[in-house]
């Protein structure tokens, strides 16, 4: 935060950003400030990707001069890119955030991976049961995320304070109405809220926001020679020794970026010449596929985010 | 059309596009998922992955045949997909040359309408759309008047599947014109038709070789050409306090976002309601120091001066404030599951403030059902700055939450703020309360008898009234107990109830003495404040606070109606002394020590006062 902030007092004016993104930045520290005033015991999902750096710098603004009142959550599924654990925690220093990371050991000791076990399983275990744990553990009652509508079909149909009732679990029939910015935070024993500040955003405007305030970003996003393998017509990265590579398989170098970071095995990369945040933003408006086409768990079958969000994932 | 409609195919972009937020509603199958999926479909918005999962699920659930059913890309439940019907709003992003959109798919069926009021709250404009085979529907009424209750001032009517009417001018024409007598008195400031037919794409992003009568704008023509909502700059200068930020003992800045006007460092502001003021200090904008902030703005305000400033407190320019009141008049769209019931307690959150409210509907109505809008009066335990929501729409709106289950079931909009005594004048009397004591031939009072329950004010209260009675006075007593189940049945123990409790039988006492009677009072009136207020409304002398005062362990000792034993076993919530606190009188008039005196002489006690005061 600290560089972040001398940087920004140095600049002589103030950079200007397009009404729409001053009007979606303004709704989301509303947001932000909405669940520090009214929770319990809060706390902000970190996920190392575009998202959550966005979220981090918003909470950061939100509450300057002082720190965001909640610390960071990491659920660490164990299998993200070596990259991504470098940023988190340069990044973490950085905005000066408290960081906790919580693991499924139990989980891993049964020996669940997405490798042995399936993306399902993996997903179940590592990300859903270790998330419904760690906040259990903490006490968390409202839990702040980085998701967007326009993710997913199910996503965009989502509150932004969005009601979980006991076991973290999602009824998408019974939301509670949600009128103007009156966000009704009320919670009884064992219920929790998940709260979503940048629902109303895009993958382009998170870019174009994350371009106009220098947000720290991982340089997956950014094309770079990388050891690929092809598998069902998708592009998998492999970050170390634990991907056994099939029969006839040699990781060739090629120029690779991703758009949408989760576990390395279930992320697929996209081919891109964009090195920079600016090719980024040039890439993303020419594109014809969505950002989710390289998440594996998604396509697993229709309808499936709805299901793994009913049982308590984020 | 001149063929510059083509231009919005693909995403390209201007940095300086502004948003426009719009939702459509109108009946079940008149084709709103259609619309919006057509809509994203032609203007390039739908990547090719979702494209093929379009075309695998319109094989699946698709209700048109061998096309492709473009309600599928909105559908995202599986309730919804199997039922083809859209259950819940969806919110989608489009953005031509001109705008960035954020569009409310909203639901159409009765069972949802509180689905469609959410989408509605959020949004700058609405597209209506009608069945052109079915006409105006009830639903098209009902939603109609929904958007003008939310604010909404502009209205595109889309009469769509004018395919199946074989693209016949009157029939569009005869829709258009029973729309527009159907809101006339709803207050839009534009209403515009478009005949469009969403599964051929007809006039959505080009005019339409099937309406050649038709010489308007396309739908996405007309949604470009749309003013967004009121900024709010030009109204005066509110913000609601949302977060107080103390990081430590150095700074204490008041954060929120500007709902209307301006502000600049060194305005004098008023903290309302109650009216202190300070001087604006300084002005954070994220990170940023900054000289003047407007309406939209998140920022944290400084003050130079150190006042007393709490969350949900409003600050405004001194010399333009907002109205205070504790009652306001409304009007709601009520979204419960149930009927409106008087008795059930509800919170109403309004800006940055959440307190208890009991709403009254006006005409004498005792319920209200879901998706009805009534108009009504909310109470308030407490005044609070309000603005009305045509003067403000970001302070004059609020919900109602039922405070025992938490679930939103209510919404609405404070139609005016009534200075409810300004216009009501009190009657000449036409006997004078000197009158009356001279024919009583003695003074008119209260004598207010507080304490927990068990302390022994009904028994201090009755031996009291026999002593007077005795001399010859004219008394009257008023038991907390007893009025409970009269005067004040209605209420139930939450703080603003008690407060209630305590200033109607302030009220009644009033009247009273008024007439030259002496009023004892006895009820536990657990609050200092409220106790106040009751010796605020009386001239001097004429009001006698007795504290009568008994420890809590002799209290639950002697619990002559075995009410601590209950609370004790929770079954009574809120029971003053073991979960909710008494404020003992900071400075009564007199203290009787009950667990000493005797109720015959804590009554003599009272009565020499009284001969003391003059009013024997």
């Amino acid at each position: 935060m600290q560089a972040t902030v001398e940087k920004q007092r140095d600049a002589t004016t103030r950079r200007v950003l397009p009404p729409h993104l001053r009007r979606l930045e303004a709704e989301a520290i509303e947001i932000l400030r909405e669940v520090a005033a009214t929770a319990r015991n809060p706390v902000m999902m970190y996920s190392i990707g575009k998202d959550s750096g966005v979220l981090l710098h918003l909470a950061a603004k939100a509450f300057y001069p002082g720190r965001p009142p909640f610390p960071l959550l990491h659920v660490d599924t164990t299998w993200k890119f070596r990259d991504m654990i470098t940023h988190r925690d340069h990044v973490a220093g950085l905005y000066g955030a408290r960081l906790l990371v919580h693991t499924n050991h139990e989980a891993l000791a049964r020996g669940i991976s997405p490798i042995t076990s399936g993306s399902s399983a993996h997903t179940q275990a590592m990300k859903t049961d270790a998330l419904k744990q760690a906040l259990d553990l903490h006490g968390f009652d409202v839990a702040i995320g980085g998701a967007r509508r326009d993710e997913e079909k199910s996503r965009a149909k989502e509150r932004i304070f969005s009601f979980r009732g006991a076991d973290h679990s999602w009824d998408p029939r019974r939301q509670r109405p949600e009128l103007w910015r009156l966000w009704n935070s009320n919670l009884g024993p064992g219920e929790s809220l998940r709260v979503f500040p940048l629902s109303n955003w895009t993958e382009l405007d998170v870019w174009e926001y994350t371009q106009a305030e220098g947000i720290p970003v991982v340089p997956l996003y950014f094309s770079a020679l990388r050891p690929v393998v092809v598998r069902e017509g998708a592009l998998i990265v492999r970050d170390d020794e634990r991907l056994p590579l099939r029969e006839g398989e040699t990781p060739e170098l090629r120029r690779v970026r991703f758009r949408s970071l989760g576990c390395y095995p279930l992320s697929a990369a996209v081919e891109s010449e964009a090195e920079d945040l600016d090719a980024v933003i040039r890439e993303l408006r020419v594109s014809r596929q969505s950002e989710r086409q390289g998440r594996l768990i998604d396509a697993d079958e229709t309808a499936s985010m709805e299901r793994k969000k009913r049982e308590g994932y984020f | 059309m001149d063929g510059a409609v083509t231009a919005f195919t693909g995403r390209t972009h201007r940095p300086n596009r502004d948003l426009l937020r719009f939702l459509t509603c109108g009946s079940v199958d008149d084709g709103k998922s259609t619309l919006i999926g057509r809509l994203l479909f032609e203007t390039g918005q739908v990547p090719e992955d979702q494209l093929a999962t379009l075309e695998r699920d319109s094989r699946r659930f698709g209700t048109d045949g061998a096309n492709l059913d473009y309600a599928l890309l909105l559908d995202g439940l599986e309730a919804e997909r199997e039922q083809g019907i859209t259950i819940d709003v969806a919110y989608r992003y489009m953005s031509t040359p001109r705008r960035s959109f954020i569009i409310a798919d909203t639901p159409g069926h009765e069972q949802y309408t509180r689905n469609m009021a959410t989408g509605a709250s959020t949004c700058d404009a609405a597209v209506v759309l009608v069945d052109a085979a079915k006409g105006i529907t009830a639903q098209t009424a009902r939603h109609s008047r929904i958007v003008a209750l939310f604010g909404i001032r502009h209205v595109i009517l889309a009469v769509n599947k004018i395919d199946l009417v074989a693209d016949d001018p009157s029939v569009f024409e005869a829709i258009r014109a029973a729309y527009a007598d159907l809101v006339a008195d709803l207050g839009f400031r534009s209403v515009l038709a478009i005949p469009v037919s969403a599964r051929r794409g007809d006039n959505l992003t080009a005019p339409s070789a099937a309406t050649p009568w038709y010489d308007g704008p396309s739908l996405i023509q007309a949604l470009e050409d749309l003013p967004v909502a009121d900024t709010g700059i030009a109204r005066p200068f509110r913000m609601s306090v949302q977060y107080v930020n103390r990081p430590d003992a150095h700074f204490r800045g008041y954060a929120g976002t500007i709902a209307s006007g301006e502000v600049r460092v060194g305005d004098a502001l008023a903290v309302c309601p109650g009216g202190r003021t300070a001087t604006l200090a300084r002005i954070l904008s994220g990170d940023v120091e900054v000289t003047q902030a407007q309406a939209g703005d998140a920022v944290t305000l400084e003050l130079a001066e150190s006042v007393d400033v709490a969350r949900g407190d409003v600050l405004a320019l001194a010399d333009d404030r907002p109205a205070a009141s504790d009652r306001l008049n409304v009007r709601l769209l009520w979204m419960g599951d149930q009927p409106f019931d008087p008795a059930r307690r509800h919170q109403v959150k309004l800006g940055a403030r959440t307190l208890p409210a009991r709403l009254t509907l006006a005409n004498g109505a005792a319920t209200l059902a879901a998706n009805e809008v009534a108009d009504g009066l909310l109470s308030l335990p407490s005044a609070v700055a309000a603005d009305a929501f045509r003067d403000d729409p970001a302070q004059g709106a609020f919900v109602l939450i039922d405070r025992g289950t938490g679930v939103t079931v209510a919404a609405g909009v404070i139609t005016d703020v009534p200075d409810h005594t300004a216009h009501i004048h009190q009657s000449p009397v036409a006997v004078s309360r000197q009158a009356h004591e001279l024919l009583n031939g003695h003074q008119g009072g209260v004598v207010w008898l507080t304490g927990l329950s068990g302390a022994g004010k009904s028994t201090v209260a009755q031996a009291l009234q026999q002593s007077l009675h005795g001399r010859g006075c004219r008394t009257v007593l008023l038991d907390g107990d007893n009025l409970r189940h009269g005067l004040n049945r209605d209420l139930g123990f939450s703080d603003a109830d008690r407060a209630e409790n305590v200033r109607r039988t302030g009220e009644a006492a009033r009247l009273f003495a008024e007439a030259g009677v002496i009023a004892i009072c006895a009820l536990i009136s657990p609050r200092q404040a409220d106790r106040d207020a009751v010796r605020a409304r009386f001239d001097g002398g004429r009001f006698v606070e007795v504290f009568v005062d008994a420890s809590l362990e002799s209290c639950r000792a002697r619990d002559p109606k075995g009410l601590y034993a209950r609370a004790s076993a929770g079954t009574i919530p809120g029971f003053t002394g073991i979960a909710a606190p008494y404020e003992a009188p900071s400075a009564p008039d007199l203290t009787l020590a009950t667990e000493q005196l005797s109720p015959s002489l804590a009554a003599e006690t009272v009565r020499g006062l009284l001969e003391e005061r003059g009013w024997l």
